[in-house]
């Protein structure tokens, strides 16, 4: 039964003050219950006739639902009944619900205030007037910008500049929702540049600056306009927003550059307000840069703001900087000392403003002596302006190839050092790092095998989960560059020390591939040492003796370390671990000989060992994203553009992660280079009928996937990317081989000491993704319209054709780019805008690596 | 253009918010909080800006301050320059000054569609109005006086066109 309401509920309603004071008064927890309640009451209230108490009601019903969240769509029919009312409060309240809940694509009733707004637009009563502006400019959607377009035109010319200014502001809104409104109201917006009313001025140009930030070249052809207003208005207002404009429009036109650079300047020097000064500055110096002079008197003021105590203006006087330093950076170090002393700051924007500057300042010559500074401050900080400084200084370090770095020597130590950081959250990054160093700076192994075993050496960081990704990468380099190690035992005797067990099954299954690795190793001179008639063989300058009794101390000690693994319940560490158990065994048959009719098998042995280490002292190196586009699609293979299909073969199973650690191929889908080298086994497991159709995969592309050990011919992470050929090739040979392109070889000119190679690849390996910056679709409607209203009717033609073509070139895009290039082209070479140029340009680097116009293989990048 | 303004108090309340481009309620309060986060970590006497690419997209800050027990935050992007923004919320916090002589959190709290009044003489559509915060006072009394006025006979003036 319906809970009938009291004599004294209905004849006092409670006031939004009660509600208020109501709320606040609440024991904390119960707010929700005394909301309820309130919203019951106010449904009841609402329905009213009585406007005084429906206004009321919707007050405290929009109260509740801006500060506390309440649900309030159920009651927009009441707003719109009550904006009609002829009290202005009513209409007042009635209006500010409906800006504060009405959403513009759900809200049904909106459509319902049209009328209304529209007599309110027309109203005699300017607060009305700027009621309805302010609401119209805050739920409209498209069918109200169009059916109320003409009532804001008509405003445009109001006499009252209080009202005029409203419009002017509100119309912007209108555009956006209804482009076409443009072609009604452009003109008398335009008029409005004329006005001598400051405020009428100043929403003017705030409109024009919100519609140059989306496409400035429509707006061009009022430059003359803009400049009239740049020389002789003195409102800081509205000079700051017209230089923001001509801060678009000057990079457009050259000569707009050259007449508006000196009455720049000249505010820039004589005004009194920070505001412009700064605006000023921030202008000059990103679209004037190559006005020497103009720039000078930036960069001075840039000084004179990182000179002042107050923090807002030292944190913008180097955002200005850092906009200076693209092209101009002298600027920067002309102001280093400023600029080092804002990274102790006590302002993390400040802080973190100066970093980026000195990461601006790194060149080869002071990379060290800045990488110092700057973890010398990184260790005195707290962890994330801490991991800020690492992420930067990696970043920077490793840019095109570790251009910067010229000791690599030091950035291996210096990169170890990192590692050890406490809050050192990079881990994975400098991970990669020791690992793309290892495989294309040869020169630096021998220091990078020294820092990899200072760190496998160490217990106690195999405690610390967060450098497990970094041990890992030590261990790989120590197994892998094993050659160049003092002491193969002891980095034995690391790689299986008692505490690996604290380690993530993927990192122990590394260490134990490269106690593989050593192991392979050691035998290889253990059997040259038996060759040599027990001369002892010294492999590398300091390489400890080796005896017979070492190394079958050595293969014990693997053999107690691992053997309690061969049970492990991670499948990588259970198959790696058995791998060398069972290569033990080999390995034992060899040393300890065996009576009469086993040497077969110890030959047998010996080959099989020969190959194994034969393959791992083959060179890694780097390997292209692209390398697999170049690989030739056999005749007659057909390959789909997406795999769905593969889905429904494997049972939704077609997630396969590798161990992506050190994995620098991106594995594509399967293009099938059609040969596989490795023989596959065959899933032995539960065969549900997924893992036997997946069986069927991996014996067709059996390339891409971990085969288990067999004897032979594996290497560890990643698939090889070429087999494994005889050792004694010639070096520069094989990496020509394994890269299939040309080495870039640096030499400096005029140094004593020659900067190691770093192997790169020719064709850029791929890794940038440009990014694309898609235009708001409406602004290109409006420019459209603009277009048309400023340059006359030629414009149509092209402004509507080129639209249809931006959105059919959108459209092609967000699908696959494949046949869409030689449209595409065609397109740019006609297109008036920029924009189709500057897209086109976006292109070209991608067209290099789609060789085949269909084929459908899709390029390493993403769109 | 002027994203959003909104003063909450310093543990965190809202005291007003207004957006200026939609967004459900639920993700006005959700921002509000991320943006109290943000300002409970600030110490004393930095900076007044934050960037919040995170919060609004690419290239929006915010700036704010406190007075009294209240932050006032303006959010804003690209087309608004930030040393403007610092000088605005000192108009519309000198405007609530004239409006309530002194103004202190209970007067927020305790005529929320006044405040959107002000504001609303100020900041339109997401821009700027008004700079001059005696104008803006002059505007809302006329509009107090109307409402006053309200239940008597409107002037024949008025009435119509």
């Amino acid at each position: 039964m319906a809970v009938v309401p009291s004599l004294m509920d209905s004849l006092f309603q409670r006031s939004i003050d009660d509600v208020i004071k109501g709320l606040r008064l609440c024991p904390p927890g119960t707010e929700s219950i005394f909301i309820s309640k309130s919203l019951d009451e106010i449904r009841r209230e609402i329905k009213s006739t009585d406007p005084q108490t429906k206004a009321t009601a919707l007050h405290k019903l929009t109260y509740l639902h801006s500060l506390h969240s309440a649900e309030m769509s159920w009651a927009a029919f009441h707003s719109v009944e009550l904006s009609s009312s002829a009290a202005h409060s009513y209409k007042r309240v009635a209006f500010l619900s409906a800006s504060l809940s009405f959403n513009p694509s759900t809200t049904q009733v909106i459509l319902l205030l049209t009328h209304q707004l529209r007599k309110d637009l027309s109203s005699a009563n300017p607060h009305d007037v700027s009621l309805a502006l302010s609401t119209l400019s805050a739920i409209c959607n498209p069918d109200l910008a169009r059916d109320l377009t003409p009532d804001v035109f008509a405003l445009l010319a109001s006499g009252k500049p209080f009202v005029r200014k409203k419009a002017i502001a509100a119309v912007l809104r209108v555009f956006e929702q209804y482009p076409d409104a443009v072609r009604v109201c452009f003109k008398r917006v335009v008029e409005n540049l004329e006005s001598d009313d400051m405020g009428i001025l100043s929403a003017v140009v705030g409109l024009f600056c919100e519609l140059t930030e989306k496409e400035p070249r429509s707006y061009l052809p009022l430059a003359p306009e803009f400049y009239k207003i740049l020389v002789d208005c003195r409102n800081n207002w509205v000079l700051i927003k017209v230089i923001k404009i001509f801060a678009k429009l000057a990079p457009l036109e050259p000569r707009l550059g050259k007449r508006v650079v000196e009455p720049i300047c000249d505010h820039m020097a004589r005004t009194g307000a920070k505001s412009l000064a700064f605006e000023c500055v921030r202008m000059i110096v990103t679209s004037l840069s190559e006005y020497d002079s103009a720039v000078k008197l930036a960069v001075a003021k840039l000084r004179e703001f990182l000179l002042e105590d107050d923090p807002n203006l030292k944190y913008l006087g180097l955002q200005g900087l850092t906009i200076v330093s693209k092209t101009n950076m002298w600027a920067v170090l002309e102001n280093k000392e400023l600029v080092v002393k804002a990274l102790s700051d006590v302002d993390v924007n400040i802080k973190v403003e100066a970093l980026r500057l000195v990461m601006c300042m790194v060149s080869e010559d002071n990379v060290m002596e800045i990488s110092r500074i700057l973890i010398s401050q990184a260790l005195k900080s707290d962890p994330e302006f801490c991991n800020e400084i690492l992420g930067h200084v990696l970043l920077t370090c490793s840019r095109n190839f570790y251009e910067v770095v010229f000791d690599f020597d030091w950035y291996v130590s210096f990169l170890g050092e990192m590692a050890r950081i406490p809050h050192c959250r990079k881990g994975n990054e400098i991970e990669n790092q020791l690992v793309d160093i290892g495989m294309r700076v040869k020169d630096a192994r021998v220091q990078l095998v020294h820092i990899a075993r200072e760190l496998v050496i160490d217990p106690a960081l195999l405690g610390n989960s967060f450098i497990h990704g970094v041990l890992g990468a030590a261990a790989w380099v120590s197994g892998e560059y094993i050659e160049l190690s003092r002491n193969p035992f002891e980095i034995m005797e690391a790689l299986l020390q008692p505490r690996t067990s604290l380690l993530t099954p993927s990192v122990r299954a590394v260490y134990i591939q490269s106690a593989f690795k050593v192991l392979t190793f050691c035998l290889s001179l253990y059997l040259k040492l038996n060759n040599g008639n027990g001369n002892v063989v010294v492999a590398s300058s300091s390489m400890h003796r080796f005896t017979k009794e070492s190394f079958v101390n050595l293969m014990n000690l693997v053999e107690t370390n691992l053997g309690p693994l061969a049970g492990s319940n991670e499948v990588e560490v259970q198959e790696r671990a058995s791998n060398v158990l069972g290569l033990i065994k080999l390995i034992k048959l060899i040393v300890f000989g065996s009576e009469g009719d086993n040497v077969k098998g110890e030959v047998e042995a010996s080959e099989m060992v020969k190959l194994i280490f034969d393959a791992f002292s083959e060179d890694l190196g780097p390997v292209s994203v692209n390398a697999q586009e170049r690989v030739p699609i056999p005749d007659g293979l057909v390959l789909k553009e997406n795999l769905g299909d593969l889905d429904d073969i494997c049972g939704g199973d077609t997630e396969f992660s590798l161990p992506s650690s050190f994995s620098i191929v991106k594995l594509q889908k399967m293009d099938a280079a059609g040969t596989s080298d490795c023989t596959s086994k065959e899933e032995s497991e539960t065969l549900t009928e997924s893992t036997s159709l997946l069986a069927e995969h991996r014996k067709r592309h059996g390339l891409y996937y971990l085969s288990s050990e067999n004897a032979g011919t594996v290497s560890n992470d990643y698939p090889p990317a070429i087999d494994p050929k005889d050792k004694d090739a010639d070096e520069a040979e094989d990496l020509a081989r394994l890269t299939e392109e040309s080495l870039v070889i640096k030499k400096k000119p005029n140094q004593a000491r020659i900067r190691p190679v770093v192997v790169k690849l020719d064709d850029g390996e791929g890794f940038n993704v440009s990014a694309k910056k898609r235009e708001v679709e409406g602004g290109d409607l409006i420019s459209g319209a603009v277009q048309e209203v400023l340059l006359g009717n030629e414009a149509t033609a092209t402004s509507s054709s080129s639209r249809k073509r931006e959105s059919s070139k959108k459209s092609r895009e967000r699908n696959k780019q494949q046949h869409g290039h030689g449209k595409e082209r065609k397109s740019q070479s006609t297109g008036k805008d920029k924009e189709h140029d500057g897209q086109g340009q976006r292109e070209k680097p991608k067209r290099k690596s789609r060789q085949r116009g269909d084929g459908g293989a899709l390029p390493a990048q993403s769109s | 253009m002027i994203r959003g303004v909104i003063i909450m108090n310093d543990q965190g309340k809202p005291r007003l918010i207004k957006f200026y481009e939609f967004q459900p309620v639920e993700k006005q309060h959700e921002l509000v909080r991320s943006i109290y986060r943000i300002l409970c970590s600030r110490a004393e006497n930095v900076s007044n800006f934050v960037k919040v690419d995170s919060l609004f997209g690419p290239d929006v800050r915010l700036v704010y301050k406190t007075f009294a027990t209240l932050y006032f935050v303006f959010v804003f992007d690209n087309s608004e320059n930030e040393l403007a923004m610092l000088d605005l919320m000192q108009v519309f916090v000198e405007t609530l000054d004239k409006c309530f002589s002194n103004v202190c959190e209970l007067d927020v709290v305790f005529n929320f569609s006044k405040v959107h009044t002000i504001l609303d003489e100020i900041i339109l559509g997401g821009q700027v109005l008004e700079t001059s915060s005696s104008e803006v006072v002059k505007a809302v009394e006329e509009i107090s006086k109307m409402e006053r006025n309200a239940n008597s006979i409107l002037p024949a003036s008025w009435q119509g066109r």
